[in-house]
């Protein structure tokens, strides 16, 4: 990598609206340095591409693993949560006359301490300030606000920009210190006077002590006043202003805990119908709940299982069916599911199959055993529709992250690595080869770097960006417009 | 036999995996208990059926196949067996009191009877002498006592080295309840 200039992004063209199978592009990274024993050469360079994100120490830390991404609603924002219990706000720059290859970049917005680890003595466990979901509230004024959540507890933030501040009071001078009233001698109106910029982020709302399990996952409603978290075994409902109380939805936790065969994955509402919401489970299912038939939605509407295929039945079946993530499209009318080896669509008009099954990596299924021994099994991925509903995207192992055209059927394999992205470089596809002759650009099975894993990723709702975290890394690519 | 060394090396891994997860930062995980406690079952029943078979033919036994995905009809076989056994097997005998005393606490399941002493007619079918000697794999170790605890007489079919019917009698229904 040559002297890099903080990546700039080439000019955005005309948006086009199929899916750019060729031609992304690398906006911008951030990156945690490498670790100490790479040549310092290396590590001079990496430290010109980072910006204010970077963190003191000269080590990857666990604290800074990414554990989620998710872009607001119009897409200025992007927000990241990480295991330190850190969230990260980046925001794209604005088109500017003099400089108009900087557009699209992401910086810096704000950063604050989300979570902090707690002790519960009852139970003598240790609650992890890990950030497992971020989610925006769509803008309605000047401030921004998101639901961010750890394993128990879910806060609203209010993120706001301060660049003025009241000068000129009376009874305190411009320190703070209060004045002797006896040198007082005339009275004065403060004066709102600019200031440097400055974002704060205030905690708004805690919404604690109602759930028992792990929070896996919280969406916001269309009606923009209520909201669900999801433990395994409990959806709960709040009210954005209602702190102190929270309606229990549905509750799969039987009588008997010896009798527990399966737990709520996810959960998210319907983008338009306020009443709907639907949560998949660790049997391959999903249920799609109305709130208005009773308090209790035990009683699903909808019920969407494929039987499973009994030719490739093995020790690990049910745990590579468990659905790591479900996302309804942007239009309302599918479902995607995320579960170890696929993504598939569902239709919500037709409960008995997918419409669209898609592997993602299915040269994992002979390795199962070694996955279920190095806990790879348990890896949740996560999917994300583009702002149109015509391509989905999802991440696999060694960095990789894989989209498929729903249209075209055609599908590409990108990386994500330091090695491979210059600035302004154009992503390579890559192939994984299978068995055989294993061609020049092709990487084998066995090469792959299971320790290199994208789980999280987000599709700018409306242009063709997104964002991908790898490991402690951020990267953010565009499609370039020829 | 292939099979039966693929479910002894699984439940090995399983085992392990529950011991370390109890010491997870976060508290136990509902989600991966659950999915550690079927694998265990299906291994454990894989096992089961095989070390029967086994004695049953009393030769060396069935063609061996890996277990993983590749479907073969011997394999489908022997797993479609294992759906079949009784349920005895699964309720018969308790987890070995190495779960931490908090779980009892978090417990939510009332007070069953005990199970180990369930009808004859299921306890022979727990096998025993040299044959059924503890699988090697298991641990051996003890659990390590926290300040004030007290050792209790371990209920048949503990897991701990020289109870001969610890495979068998594994109840994993008591992995969830730890919560």
């Amino acid at each position: 990598e040559g002297p890099s200039s903080s990546s700039s992004s080439s000019t955005v063209g005309i948006h086009r609206p199929a899916l750019p199978m060729t031609g992304w592009e690398q906006v911008c990274r951030f990156l945690d340095p490498e670790p100490a024993d790479l040549s310092m050469e290396e590590e001079s360079d990496t430290r010109k591409i980072n910006n204010s994100f970077l963190r003191d120490h000269n080590y990857a830390t666990e604290a800074d693993i990414i554990s989620t991404v998710e872009f607001n609603s119009s897409g200025e924002l992007l927000a990241t949560g990480d295991k330190g219990g850190r969230v990260v706000v980046f925001q794209r720059e604005q088109e500017s006359k003099s400089q108009p290859q900087r557009r699209g970049e992401y910086n810096v917005y704000s950063t604050f301490q989300s979570h902090e680890p707690e002790f519960d003595y009852l139970k003598s466990l240790e609650i992890e300030e890990k950030i497992n979901k971020i989610k925006w509230l769509p803008q309605q004024n000047a401030a921004y606000f998101l639901l961010s959540t750890n394993d128990k507890t879910v806060k609203l933030w209010k993120i706001s920009e301060r660049d003025k501040r009241p000068e000129g009071y009376n009874l305190k001078d411009e320190d703070g210190r209060i004045r002797d009233p006896s040198t007082i001698t005339s009275l004065r109106v403060p004066v709102l006077q600019p200031m440097d910029l400055m974002v704060e982020a205030t905690a708004r709302r805690v919404f604690s002590n109602a759930h028992t399990y792990h929070i896996n996952s919280i969406s916001v409603n269309s009606d923009l006043q209520t909201f669900i978290s999801t433990d395994d075994l409990r959806v709960n409902l709040w009210n954005l202003e209602i702190t102190d109380r929270s309606f229990n939805i549905v509750d799969i936790k039987p009588a008997n805990m010896e009798e527990l065969t399966e737990v709520i994955t996810s959960a998210e509402f319907h983008p338009q119908q306020c009443h709907t919401f639907a949560y998949s489970s660790s049997k391959g299912s999903i249920r799609l709940c109305d709130m208005r038939q009773a308090a209790l939605c035990d009683k699903h509407c909808k019920y969407f299982e494929e039987p499973e295929d009994p030719s490739t039945r093995s020790f690990f079946s049910e745990i590579i069916s468990s659905i790591s993530d479900v996302k309804f499209s942007h239009n309302g009318r599918y479902l995607m599911t995320r579960d170890y080896l696929t993504v598939k669509v569902w239709d919500l008009q037709m409960e008995n199959k997918p419409l669209e099954t898609y592997q993602v990596h299915d040269y994992l299924r002979g390795k199962l055993c070694s996955l279920y021994e190095n806990d790879c099994i348990f890896d949740k991925f996560e999917c994300v529709w583009n702002g149109s509903d015509s391509v989905i995207m999802t991440g696999s192992y060694n960095n990789f992250f894989r989209m498929f055209d729903r249209n075209t059927k055609r599908d590409v394999t990108l990386e994500a690595s330091r090695e491979n992205s210059k600035p302004r470089a154009i992503l390579k596809p890559r192939k994984v080869c299978v068995g055989g002759k294993r061609r020049k650009d092709e990487i084998s099975v066995d090469s792959l770097d299971f320790s290199k894993k994208i789980l999280h990723t987000t599709w700018h709702p409306h242009e063709n960006i997104i964002a991908v975290a790898a490991t402690n890394n951020l990267y953010i690519f565009q499609d370039k417009v020829n | 036999m292939e099979v039966n060394v693929e479910a002894r090396r699984i439940l090995a891994v399983s085992i392990s995996k529950l011991y370390a997860s109890r010491t997870q930062r976060g508290g136990l995980r509902l989600h991966r208990s659950l999915l550690l406690s079927l694998v265990m079952r299906s291994a454990r029943d894989i096992y089961h059926s095989s070390r029967e078979s086994e004695e049953s033919t009393g030769a060396h036994s069935a063609p061996e196949e890996p277990m993983d995905t590749s479907s073969s009809p011997g394999e489908q076989t022997r797993l479609s067996e294992a759906q079949h056994e009784p349920q005895p097997a699964l309720n018969s005998a308790e987890l070995a009191p190495e779960e931490p005393d908090n779980a009892d606490d978090c417990c939510d399941r009332d007070t069953t009877e005990d199970k180990e002493n369930l009808s004859p007619v299921k306890q022979s079918r727990k096998r025993r002498g040299k044959a059924s000697a503890a699988p090697d794999f298991l641990p051996s170790k003890r659990a390590r006592l926290e300040p004030g605890e007290e050792r209790y007489a371990a209920p048949l079919g503990s897991c701990r080295a020289g109870a001969g019917e610890s495979l068998t009698t594994l109840s994993l229904n008591r992995v969830i309840p730890a919560f």
